[in-house]
């Protein structure tokens, strides 16, 4: 547990820093794609201080210089594969992006989707020392948290105290000061595979970057296609990425569950590759120009062009109905919903006041999804995009980049997270001594 | 297909020319770097070294003796005619000479040498003309020494020497070793004693410390060390008054300004002791 305080500490530290320097690169490792935005921070925003506006959730401070986007290789349900390949993906986008902002980047921030990220709730009690509460009190309250038992070979990626409770009065944003005597405290705890981290971090520390932060891809993709009252009466974000979809509930400007399902646009381009007989270029282009999920009358009409370059003159001029082609579609995607929809089940979706649900990512983008998801999920529906922010160009305005907006919003106002408090004197060595002392005095 | 993605080397070189201080060494510090080391190189090689000192002399020494910059003629100004022959005398330039070789300072160093010379000016005019313009020292004074005699201006400094007193019987002497350093002073007390300007024969100086003024008939007036004038003036308005100085006194005494002293001449006293004796014999009787 220290030694995760340790890194988590350190990268904070770094991304600190870099936002003093003023640069700072945003990297979203996908399945498909590798997106990468470079953020410049102003300490002069340009914008008056007024009545209505506020910090605006700390966008006003920075600016997007550089954006780029390449496509992933070595990654898979994503993770990384092979490294050589995902440095080699992560330098080209790193590279696009620098060269467009016109600046050198040290830090970066990472965002993965893969590591088959797991939520844990945790809820500690601890009584107060003394009647109001401070630093230490929260310290020891976040302490008392009983960590369960989440395997070896994982890691915390987030820890985030998402309500306090003094004495009856629950959900608390902030109790220092506040007068009681049992300070309650839940904690949200998402952790990831460690060699899928490592591996990541193998992939930056090779392209010479140093690493600011890591995020979960689900996590920031609500963070910015969520709008803030969903984001605050309860809501769950799905980003239907290209090897994964994220799935990320909020409440309370909380994430309280993060989930990752393993099935994306990837196989619904390998679904119709197989079906078709086609290449997976091919595939993807017949998806992405003519994929949908709901058929009509006239898409048995519509003939599509199939081609291909094998010289059987047959073979080469195959020609599918855009129907036969929905066909194909729809049930990966529903498989896909469905198993958001289990997901949702079971992490209670339904016992949130506002059930709310954000479709986002490039599947979000397939015509007639928002009819299709519906009758899987329920009312309350809607295809979100990412936040406008500042300088962002217009290619990477996309619901496939919620992720990497997302980012931004997450290096300019990260959550607090568990590190970010105090340490509870009695794990500190230095204290110890102080407690000694306090205990031979109560005691002679 | 070709790889999209930059080799490790050339992604870490494109980041280091994105890195501001490596652009600006490359703008600004790696041309002076070039450029010196092509220099130091050159310059390592000791007969290039002075091919080019020499190649550099011979083009200055072209430059230098230009028409445009040659002097001909040195043009001696204001001054009498003696004076002129020792400033030629002294310089012995030999013209026609480049003005680069000219040192003005050093000409006016040497003119203002001369005794005769007060101040200088050196200038180069145009037409190859080096004008020496001259302020000469006026003689005030004649000093008598051991030597000869010496005409100084009014400061003390020696004008020239002259062979004998009446050649310039208009100036005043100064007597005494040491009296050139008091001229200001000596001249002065000679404006003061202007009444008694034709009696007056010269001023002579005791112990290089105060002035006797000598008049005819080998009278003296002894003046005090400090504030002579104040002395020279109550003699002045004794002799106004009284007529003292027609009396017959051999010096009056001012050394001390407190307690002045007439010195009669031998006859005075031996009137004054007949007139005395008479006297005690008159009430003797």
């Amino acid at each position: 547990m220290t030694d995760l305080y340790e890194s988590q500490r350190a990268m904070r530290a770094m991304r600190r820093a870099a936002m003093q320097r003023g640069v700072i690169a945003l990297l979203d490792v996908g399945t498909s794609k590798i997106a990468c935005l470079i953020l410049r921070f102003d300490s002069a925003t340009g914008l008056p201080e007024g009545e209505g506006i506020g910090a605006m959730a700390g966008q006003s401070r920075f600016r997007v210089i550089g954006a780029a986007t390449t496509r992933s290789r070595g990654v898979e349900l994503g993770e990384s594969c092979a490294i050589q390949e995902t440095e080699r993906a992560i330098r080209t986008a790193v590279q696009a992006a620098q060269k467009m902002a016109n600046v050198r980047v040290d830090h970066v921030i990472a965002c993965l989707s893969g590591g088959q990220p797991r939520s844990y709730g945790l809820a500690g009690t601890v009584l107060v020392d003394g009647d109001v509460v401070d630093e230490q009190d929260v310290a020891r309250a976040l302490a008392s948290c009983d960590v369960p038992d989440y395997g070896l070979e994982r890691d915390i990626l987030h820890a985030q105290p998402v309500n306090f409770a003094l004495d009856h009065r629950s959900g608390l944003t902030d109790p220092r000061g506040q007068i009681g005597q049992r300070l309650a405290c839940d904690m949200h705890m998402l952790t990831v595979d460690t060699s899928v981290l490592q591996n990541l971090i193998y992939c930056l520390k090779r392209c010479d970057l140093e690493l600011a932060g890591l995020a979960s891809s689900a996590y920031m993709s609500g963070m910015s296609a969520l709008v803030e009252d969903e984001q605050e009466l309860g809501s769950a974000c799905i980003d239907l990425g290209g090897g994964t979809t994220g799935l990320s509930i909020f409440i309370k400007k909380h994430m309280i569950y993060a989930d990752s399902i393993r099935m994306g646009g990837e196989h619904i381009t390998q679904d119709i590759s197989k079906g078709l007989q086609v290449s997976t270029a091919v595939a993807e282009r017949m998806k992405t120009f003519h994929g949908g999920v709901v058929a009509t009358g006239m898409d048995d009409r519509e003939l599509i062009e199939i081609g291909g370059e094998t010289g059987d003159w047959e073979h080469d001029r195959r020609t599918v109905s855009r129907a036969e082609l929905i066909g194909i579609m729809r049930p990966r995607v529903e498989e896909i919903l469905e198993e958001v929809r289990e997901r949702l089940d079971a992490a209670g979706f339904e016992h949130l006041p506002s059930q709310q649900i954000v479709l986002t990512g490039g599947g979000s983008q397939i015509p007639g999804l928002d009819r299709l998801a519906p009758k899987i999920l329920g009312q309350g529906i809607r295809i979100g995009r990412p936040l406008r922010v500042q300088g962002l160009p217009q290619a990477v305005t996309g619901a496939a980049f919620a992720s990497a907006v997302g980012l931004s919003l997450f290096a300019s106002h990260p959550q607090d997270e568990w590190w970010d408090f105090e340490m509870p004197t009695d794990r500190n060595a230095h204290r110890s001594f102080k407690r000694a002392v306090r205990w031979f005095r109560d005691n002679w | 297909m070709r790889d999209p993605a930059p080799s490790r080397l050339a992604y870490r070189m494109n980041r280091l020319m994105l890195t501001p201080r490596f652009r600006t060494f490359l703008r600004y510090g790696l041309p002076v770097l070039i450029v010196a080391s092509i220099g130091a190189f050159w310059a390592s090689d000791t007969d290039r070294r002075e091919d080019a000192s020499d190649r550099i002399a011979e083009l200055r020494r072209q430059i230098q003796e230009r028409p445009e910059f040659m002097v001909r003629m040195m043009a001696v100004e204001d001054v009498t005619e003696t004076v002129a022959v020792d400033i030629r005398s002294i310089l012995a330039i030999d013209f026609p000479q480049s003005s680069f070789d000219l040192d003005l300072d050093a000409i006016r160093a040497a003119v203002e040498t001369l005794d005769a010379v007060e101040s200088a000016a050196v200038q180069i005019r145009g037409g190859g003309v080096l004008s020496i313009d001259v302020t000469e020292r006026v003689p005030a004074i004649i000093w008598r020494e051991a030597e000869g005699l010496s005409l100084l201006d009014r400061d003390g400094h020696r004008v020239s020497t002259v062979a004998m007193r009446s050649d310039r019987s208009d100036l005043p002497l100064i007597v005494g070793q040491g009296a050139h350093d008091a001229v200001p002073e000596a001249l002065n007390l000679i404006a003061l004693s202007a009444p008694i300007a034709p009696r007056l024969r010269g001023l002579l100086r005791v112990g290089e410390r105060r002035w006797d003024l000598v008049l005819d008939r080998d009278q003296r007036i002894q003046l005090p060390e400090s504030d002579p004038t104040t002395a020279l003036k109550k003699v002045i308005a004794l002799d106004g008054a009284q007529d003292l100085l027609a009396r017959d006194i051999a010096a009056i005494d001012f050394r001390n300004p407190r307690r002045p002293v007439l010195r009669l001449t031998t006859g005075a006293i031996d009137a004054m002791t007949d007139i005395e004796l008479t006297e005690t014999r008159d009430t003797l009787r």
